[in-house]
């Protein structure tokens, strides 16, 4: 009896054993399994305000994602050009990421997404998206408030300029800085002393230069009528041969071509601060009696401008640099802010037509200032999508 | 034909620049990396000119002896070291063009950086001396920010970051912006009056 009891005991034992191991497998299993929640919703956009070969995959959060069993570490991102074809990985995003924008495509042809949250081990299945085509547009959306600004100012200029040529008087505040550079040439003229023209650090493809070239023709121009030697520092070569052809045709124009010296504009390094060095060495050697800084400078502004100061010339200084602005207005005599530079060619000549332009440019500035008044009040009063159509036309 | 012909690659190359800005599709899509290229290529060749240049004006000063032609020595020699290692070590790291850019240009460049703190000084001196009603504000200003930045201002009053920061939000902010909207519309005026061929100077045009 004892030995009947304890041979079905044992079987009840092992039975129960075998039961456990059973279901402990089936767990373990189920445990490798449960894979985190596929993202949903995956649609797609072809990108927009490209020149094509760009589709932006979109898809909602996988509920691991943040939540759940928050064990999504980013989403790979498949592509075929079947729905039912082999599919490769294109990219990947990181967790929390609700699009993808894949810059591979060929225009025309149909792309299907597939998108999967990835824990690091396993894969969430994942749906096939419609098919995607992406394409090039012919006008950029987010500027269309970058056109109309563009238009408005540009027909200000055009019609003030046609105005002007109809004979109509045109008036322009005068600014004192370059009232005073015929000054400035007159008084190197009486030291008998030359005149130095900077005219920055950037190259012939910045606006800031071509203004300063610009310039730089009316100075050379005067300081050949005064026969008043003008030396041009440069620091790239570009902006040199420029120089050199602005300073020649002023010569001429002034009947003058015989006292144009090449070796007067000079190339002397592309680097910042060795055309810092360069100039003020020039600076202390020569003397001259009046220094123009016009054009784009950076930190070397205030070192070149003090040093000019040092040598006690005539300063008159002039760049669309706001950060060197404070340098120029401390250590020169007159300074052009900004847009006074681009108007100095008009200024100067006094031609009508220039004046035109900068009339237009008036205009511009008060139609600007309108709108700065009135986006402040649509904000103050709580229409702020205003401010994304004006920064982004969207 | 001296002025038309520029006066018309001008004008086409301006507006090709204004219409590429708001058409993203190709050929407009290209067109101003392509011209950056081009100006790059452009540059490259022009950088002989300099060079020439250069060496023309010190080779002369050199002959002629005039005032200070040893420094026209040390640049030549300088030139030349540079353009030696340059040419046959070539510019990789490691290399003695590489090891003289970082153990003699670029000290020499800061150092010449540096002396802009001693210029900042002396400038501020001037700029800050109470003279005039606006030169005061000047100086009251730059006093409250200058204290603002430094562990001392905060020491002294806890609220002085906040006005620093107030004035360099605010005031100065708006001061800047409206010179970047005067000098934004400058340069649409200028931009327009050179594709237009109206501002003709660059070209001797009166």
């Amino acid at each position: 009896m004892f030995l009947l009891f304890f041979v079905l005991a044992q079987g009840v034992i092992d039975d129960v054993d075998v039961v456990n191991s059973t279901d402990l497998i089936e767990k373990s299993e189920a445990v490798h399994t449960i894979v985190q929640a596929p993202p949903t919703q995956i649609y797609t956009r072809d990108r927009a305000n490209d020149a094509g070969g760009g589709i932006v995959v979109f898809w909602k959060k996988s509920e691991d994602d943040g939540a759940g069993r928050e064990s999504v570490i980013e989403y790979h991102i498949y592509r075929g050009t079947e729905a039912d074809g082999d599919f490769e990985l294109v990219g990947t995003a990181k967790a929390g990421d609700t699009s993808y924008t894949d810059i591979t495509t060929r225009d025309g042809t149909p792309y299907y997404y597939q998108v999967k949250a990835f824990d690091g081990e396993q894969h969430s299945s994942a749906a096939v998206s419609e098919a995607a085509y992406s394409s090039a547009q012919w006008f950029h959306t987010g500027r269309i408030s970058m056109l109309i600004a563009t238009i408005l100012i540009s027909t200000f200029v055009v019609w003030f300029i046609n105005k002007a040529k109809r004979g109509h008087e045109l008036y322009i505040r005068p600014i004192a800085g370059l009232e005073a550079v015929d000054d400035a040439v007159g008084r190197a003229t009486e030291m008998g002393k030359p005149i130095m023209y900077v005219p920055g650090i950037l190259d012939m493809d910045n606006i800031q230069t071509i203004a300063s070239m610009i310039i730089l023709g009316r100075v050379a121009r005067k300081a050949a009528e005064y026969e008043t030697a003008i030396l041009v520092p440069c620091t790239r070569s570009i902006v040199m041969s420029a120089a050199q052809e602005m300073v020649k045709e002023a010569y001429l124009e002034a009947g003058r071509p015989d006292a144009y010296d090449a070796d007067k504009i000079q190339y002397l390094t592309d680097d910042q601060f060795g055309y810092a060095a360069g100039v003020d060495g020039m600076l202390l050697r020569e003397k001259p009696g009046a220094i123009f800084y016009l054009g784009g400078f950076y930190a070397e502004s205030l070192i070149l401008a003090e040093t000019g100061h040092s040598t006690g010339a005539i300063q008159i200084a002039g760049t669309a640099q706001p950060s060197q602005l404070p340098f120029f207005v401390t250590a020169c005599d007159y300074t052009l802010i900004g847009e006074e530079m681009f108007a100095a060619s008009a200024y100067l000549s006094k031609e009508p037509l220039l004046l035109g332009g900068l009339k237009g440019q008036d205009w511009g500035k008060a139609i600007i200032i309108f709108l700065i008044l009135v986006g402040v009040l649509l904000v103050t009063l709580g229409f702020t999508d205003v401010i994304g159509w004006l920064s982004t036309g969207q | 034909m001296k002025k038309e012909v520029p006066l018309i690659i001008t004008f086409v190359a301006g507006m090709i620049m204004i219409v590429q800005y708001f058409v993203p599709h190709w050929p407009f899509s290209n067109l101003q990396q392509m011209f950056n290229n081009w100006f790059l290529i452009i540059t490259v060749f022009a950088l002989i000119l300099g060079i020439l240049n250069l060496l023309k004006n010190h080779i002369e000063k050199v002959s002629r002896r005039r005032k200070g032609w040893l420094y026209s020595i040390v640049l030549m020699t300088g030139f030349m070291i540079m353009g030696v290692a340059g040419f046959v070590w070539g510019p990789a790291e490691g290399r003695p063009f590489d090891w003289i850019y970082w153990h003699a240009h670029v000290p020499m460049s800061s150092t010449m950086f540096a002396l802009l703190a001693f210029f900042v000084a002396s400038a501020s001196y001037r700029a800050f001396r109470a003279r005039t009603a606006e030169a005061t504000l000047l100086l009251v200003s730059a006093i409250l920010v200058m204290m603002s930045r430094v562990p001392l201002g905060s020491y002294m009053w806890s609220q002085l970051p906040l006005i620093g920061d107030w004035i360099m939000s605010y005031p100065n902010m708006a001061g800047q912006r409206a010179i970047m909207i005067g000098i934004a519309l400058g340069v649409v005026s200028t931009s327009l009056r050179i594709i237009l061929g109206i501002e003709r100077t660059y070209l001797s045009g009166k």
